[in-house]
């Protein structure tokens, strides 16, 4: 790997961060103009979110599970066995249910997008589909963006919902709860603050999934060796910005809504 | 009085020139990563001329015709296509400039995930042309590639030739005023090679369109220079008395500039040695 100065290195991620951000506004602002791709925007909801759900609905009831169990050890400790409902509701509402949807979404669909557009890009089909006069972010990625934001926040819902189930399934066979008191501390612990906390940090998820993998496809070069660098350089950034925002989306709530 | 008549027609057939050039390049130069590709490139394609690109591997030609098309963007020097300023054209303004132009590219570039009818009506669906019509004229433009009986296959299942022919179809449907075609017989085998001129010949002598045909292959282009597409046999044939086309002419690059530009005569009687070498 050649030797690169630290002048040149800084104006690079200054150039990267700037086409990042013209890409990110050209996509949200293309769908408030002609012409617009609704069938390319079903077809993306089609495979992002129907597409992602087995897994979806595996990790998320699999963490609740593991979640009931982890912490009954802890509450037995203070006799508070009966509150395990209450933690895994507020944990996958608040925390795991949005952040493991949005690693799993990235894994799987940044990859996609980085993938398929980069092997676009190397086989000139990004230029064919300018020369044939269409606008390629229009075309690729308006539409990955916003099937993104809109699938995300319902898998999310999903990915809870199936989470509280799978804690519950725990709690009932494994650690002798009652149904009806897990599911009824499950619904008391839960506030507004919560599931707007839980909801909104999905939009910013899918934000990040789409605009990052759409744009290491876009900036793909270098053959079939280049497709494959911008697609594990999509899920790694993508991974790493969905937790770092997923701090500063909690902080802001805890912020607004005091919890 | 003969001398003041003489200079105006001059001056109008000049004017004439003017109005009928297509592509016109002027003191073009870009760089990519400090590296020079083109530089002070300067020519003019005329309504109706076909310009065979020729020069070594890695000396600008693909990047000229992107140029052309307003995929890159010079670092310098101006670009007229259609006597339109493309250097400084918006990109949506350059999408309905490019609606007059086809392009074949290199390695085809059709849409994987495309039949060939959707690969080749793209534009037209673009356009919202019905469907009834857009398959009648994917019919039609298959057919003058010679490929109608491919419309429901997908690109991974044709064979090298039959890409280019579909790329070729694909560029032509929309009936476009000026055709790039960026080494449409790279990589064939001769004789796949002699029918996709042969297709490039027929748009020349049936529809008249002006075109830019990069080629890497000297015989590929004096094929096109010496022959033409007779239309009631289907094939092409020598011009008589070997004679040239005179709507065919040369341009001939070398590491970023212009080495050659005229007609087939000059070419071949050129006295310059790189060029003779490069022949020979």
């Amino acid at each position: 790997m050649p030797f690169v100065s630290p002048e040149d290195f800084a104006k690079q991620k200054v150039a990267a961060i700037q086409e990042y951000s013209v890409l990110s506004w050209h996509a949200v602002s293309a769908l408030f103009s002609r012409p617009r791709y609704w069938s390319d925007i079903y077809t993306q909801m089609d495979s992002i979110g129907v597409g992602s759900m087995p897994i979806i609905v595996l990790t998320g009831f699999f963490t609740g599970c593991v979640l009931a169990l982890q912490s009954a050890t802890s509450l037995k400790a203070f006799g508070a066995i009966s509150m395990t409902g209450n933690l895994v509701a507020l944990s996958m509402v608040k925390e795991l249910g949005p952040v493991l949807t949005g690693l799993m979404v990235s894994g799987r669909n940044a990859a996609g997008m980085a993938s398929e557009i980069g092997s676009m890009r190397v086989t000139e089909q990004i230029d064919a589909m300018r020369a044939l006069g269409t606008d390629p972010v229009r075309k690729l990625v308006t539409p990955r963006l916003y099937a993104t934001i809109f699938m995300l926040f319902f898998l999310t819902i999903v990915a809870d919902a199936v989470g509280i189930a799978g804690g519950a399934l725990v709690s009932v066979a494994l650690l002798g709860l009652n149904a009806s008191s897990y599911f009824h501390a499950s619904y008391r612990a839960l506030e507004y603050a919560d599931v707007v906390q839980g909801l909104t940090k999905p939009l910013f998820s899918a934000f990040i999934i789409a605009t990052v993998g759409c744009y290491f496809g876009m900036s793909t070069k270098g053959g079939t060796q280049g497709v494959g660098r911008s697609t594990t350089q999509a899920v790694v950034i993508s991974s790493v910005f969905i937790i770092i925002v997923d701090f500063i989306v909690s902080r802001a709530m805890i912020g607004i809504f005091g919890r | 009085m003969a001398e003041t008549v003489s200079t105006r027609d001059d001056s109008q057939e000049h004017d004439l020139r003017e109005q009928s050039t297509v592509v016109e390049f002027d003191n073009v130069s870009i760089k990519f990563d400090l590296k020079p590709v083109l530089e002070d490139i300067s020519f003019k394609v005329f309504s109706g001329e076909t310009r065979i690109i020729l020069g070594p591997a890695g000396g600008g030609k693909s990047v000229l015709m992107k140029l052309t098309n307003g995929l890159l963007q010079p670092d310098s020097g101006t670009i007229r296509v259609f006597g339109e300023d493309i250097t400084s054209m918006p990109e949506r303004d350059l999408y309905k400039l490019r609606a007059r132009i086809g392009m074949v590219f290199q390695e085809s570039a059709l849409f994987d995930s495309l039949s060939v009818e959707d690969n080749v009506a793209y534009r037209l669906h673009e356009e919202h042309v019905s469907e009834e019509e857009a398959h009648t004229r994917v019919v039609e433009a298959l057919k003058f590639v010679e490929l109608e009986q491919a419309i429901q296959k997908f690109p991974p299942e044709l064979s090298g030739g039959m890409r280019r022919r579909v790329s070729i179809a694909r560029a032509i449907i929309s009936k476009p005023d000026l055709i790039l075609y960026d080494s449409p017989t790279g990589g064939l085998d001769p004789i796949t090679s002699t029918t996709i001129i042969e297709l490039v010949m027929k748009q020349r002598d049936v529809s008249h369109t002006t075109s830019l045909m990069i080629t890497h292959r000297l015989q590929d282009a004096f094929t096109l220079a010496m022959n033409r597409f007779n239309p009631e046999t289907g094939k092409m044939q020598p011009i008589s008395n070997g004679g040239v086309d005179e709507s065919t002419k040369f341009l001939v690059l070398n590491e970023g500039k212009v080495v050659f530009d005229g007609t087939t005569h000059e070419l071949v009687s050129s006295t310059d040695p790189w060029l003779r070498a490069y022949l020979a």
